[in-house]
């Protein structure tokens, strides 16, 4: 085991980071299978926080944990302040108001139009809002994420896979979040959509002040706007640091995954894009 | 929380909002409200606000918009903030267009006649479709029939309905008897429930009982499992890798409920006739043999063939409705729920039709 130096141990908190998300030693099993031990981590204000792992390392359990869709069986989860472990549906809904969730696909209600998927979580926390406000409101949210406005009226089961992840996004956006979760936000899409809606996660965080907590493969995401980025093996988060900062380190999997034929291609795009 | 510090609505040139703190989305009911209520021309005064969502600022823009309302006070950042909620103005449509008027009527009951019949003429195809497979199956019996699917099928079709099937016709098989004989009793012929019992569940009841119960359990369950299997594309897989999916999933299932249907049509029968059995011997006092003696004596046996033979039959119309249905499934997954249901009411309504049709068939043959 490398030793990982203090400003990567993901138990640090670093220097001016005011902690939005707070984990620590967290556990989580299935079983005889151990998914996550002692997992330490903390997500700064504004910042935009890569997750990376193997298939299998448990990225989508850790956002499920910390949303609270899932309870560990140790640890403490910390959210805006608000611990989340054991939190029913009901309770702590001045948190759940305050984040928004892409789920993988989507997770669209495929019974409602993109724009009442967008008024759910309006409506549910606001009722006083009426239409036409509520329409409009719904209206520019879809537009904010870069969908074009006939999108509106259509079904999930209309929309393309880059465009359901588009009106996944909106509705995530809905309630105007401090805090957004995208769960592997470019996967399936092709690389010029995948670019495209890396633009625009990184513009809206700009724009709306977010905190973005993101899992994601892929690499030229990470290189293009992620601030830091939490490595998940061996069952916890082993460093969370820059690129270059992760790149120091000699563990195998972080030179694999950098260091590998995808990962130097996509640092290179990115330095070329860079520089031009 | 915001105070609205100023509403000068006597102000000689109009009226002036001017809001303290925060103008976000937990206050944009309230905010519309107030500025609804305010007469043109109007001014408002952002020079006390602290923080601003898109939200406040959309409230703000849209009053821009449509009231040629004037903004004042703004800091740099609140007029960056409008401005790019501005670029997001797009025309807003929630739902999609529909009239509502007599065309539209009209449209609904076209659709629904052309639906019926395109359905109508799709299940005649995979009715076609279904013969080939078995012939192509009969052909080379030894390639292409799966036995693991349909000795699998016989298990879920059959084997596992014979609980929830017995306990049905034994009930109904009392609640026969019951009324039966409350009714015979009118005439001192109580005894002659027992032509009753026998008649009718061996000729009509025990069939047609069993028909209903596959439909809901199997029925469904084929519409449904169908139904899946396309929304994930597994359907087109069996396609590309040169599996017939009617051969591969059709035909085990229409096979498994033709057979099934008459063995359990057969146990219902007999669990009916158990059913009344116990019912008039603590009733009337009839003991077993006696009544085991008096079925044999009433029941024909053309009896039982009518009972037995239209089994096959409504199992045929069973399996294939629900996989045509299940077949038809394409988009999202409320689409398997209506095709389940469509699957069972389908098998149920051609089921008793065809009954009607196999009781007049019975008679006139002489088989009464």
């Amino acid at each position: 085991m490398t030793s990982i130096p203090k400003e990567l141990d993901p138990a640090n908190v670093p220097d001016g980071c005011q902690p939005i998300i707070t984990v620590r030693g967290l556990r989580n099993s299935f079983g005889e299978q151990v998914i996550h031990d002692n997992l330490d981590l903390t997500v700064c204000r504004g910042e935009i926080l890569g997750v990376v792992g193997g298939s299998g390392t448990g990225k989508s359990v850790l956002l499920r944990s910390i949303i609270g869709l899932q309870t560990p069986d140790t640890g403490e989860v910390e959210v805006l302040g608000e611990n989340m472990i054991g939190r029913e549906e009901d309770e702590a809904k001045n948190i759940r108001r305050r984040w928004g969730i892409l789920f993988q696909n989507g997770a669209l209600f495929s019974t409602l139009t993109v724009a009442e998927n967008v008024e759910v979580p309006i409506r549910e926390y606001f009722p006083g809002i009426k239409p036409p406000l509520l329409d409009e409101m719904a209206s520019y949210k879809i537009a904010m994420g870069g969908l074009p406005p006939d999108a509106g009226p259509k079904f999930p089961s209309e929309l393309s896979g880059g465009m359901v992840k588009r009106a996944g996004l909106a509705r995530a956006l809905a309630l105007d979040p401090e805090l957004l979760f995208l769960d592997e936000p470019t996967a399936g899409l092709d690389p010029i959509a995948a670019a495209a809606f890396d633009e625009l996660i990184k513009s809206l965080q700009k724009r709306l002040d977010l905190t973005v907590f993101l899992i994601t493969h892929d690499l030229d995401t990470l290189h293009a706007i992620c601030d830091r980025i939490a490595v998940l093996a061996d069952q916890h988060v082993i460093a969370v640091g820059t690129i270059p900062q992760l790149l120091a380190l000699d563990h195998p999997w972080i030179q694999e995954y950098f260091n590998g034929p995808r990962g130097r291609a996509a640092a290179d795009s990115y330095e070329e894009g860079a520089t031009a | 929380m915001a105070e609205v510090t100023e509403q000068d609505t006597d102000h000689p040139r109009g009226s002036v909002y001017r809001v303290a703190g925060t103008i976000n989305i937990a206050r944009a009911a309230t905010t519309q409200r107030e500025i609804d209520a305010l007469p043109d021309p109007l001014t408002i005064d952002l020079s006390d606000i602290n923080r601003m969502d898109t939200v406040g600022a959309w409230i703000i823009y849209r009053t821009v918009r449509d009231r040629g309302a004037k903004v004042i006070g703004a800091s740099r950042d609140e007029v960056s903030l409008l401005k790019q909620v501005g670029e997001f103005d797009k025309p807003t449509r929630v739902v999609p267009d529909e009239p509502h008027n007599f065309l539209a009527g009209v449209r609904e009951l076209g659709e629904w006649v052309s639906e019926t019949g395109v359905t109508l003429v799709g299940l005649l195809g995979f009715f076609g479709s279904t013969l080939i497979g078995f012939a192509n199956v009969i052909k080379r019996p030894t390639r292409r029939f799966r036995l693991n699917a349909v000795v699998q099928r016989f298990d879920v079709v059959g084997v596992r309905a014979l609980g929830i099937i017995a306990l049905m016709s034994f009930l109904i098989g009392i609640v026969i008897a019951q009324q039966g004989s409350v009714q015979l009793a009118q005439f001192g012929a109580e005894v002659y429930t027992i032509n009753l019992i026998g008649r009718i569940t061996v000729r009509e009841l025990g069939t047609l009982m069993t028909a209903i119960m596959v439909a809901g359990r199997s029925g469904s369950a084929f519409a449904a499992q169908l139904g899946t299997m396309k929304i994930t594309e597994e359907i087109d897989a069996m396609r590309t890798i040169g599996v017939s999916p009617v051969e591969a999933l059709v035909i085990p299932r229409i096979i498994s409920a033709v057979v099934m249907m008459p063995l359990l049509s057969f146990w219902s029968m007999l669990c009916a006739l158990i059913g009344g059995g116990l019912f008039v011997w603590l009733s009337l006092g009839i003991p077993p043999l006696t009544y085991i003696q008096r079925l044999h004596d009433v029941i024909p046996l053309t009896d039982m063939w009518v009972g037995i033979i239209k089994a096959p039959v409504f199992g045929f119309i069973i399996a294939l409705a629900g996989c045509f249905q299940g077949m038809l499934v394409q988009g999202n997954s409320e689409e398997v729920g209506t095709r389940t249901t469509n699957a069972v009411v389908q098998s149920i309504f051609l089921v008793i039709v065809l009954d009607a049709v196999f009781a007049v068939f019975f008679s006139s043959i002489g088989w009464v």
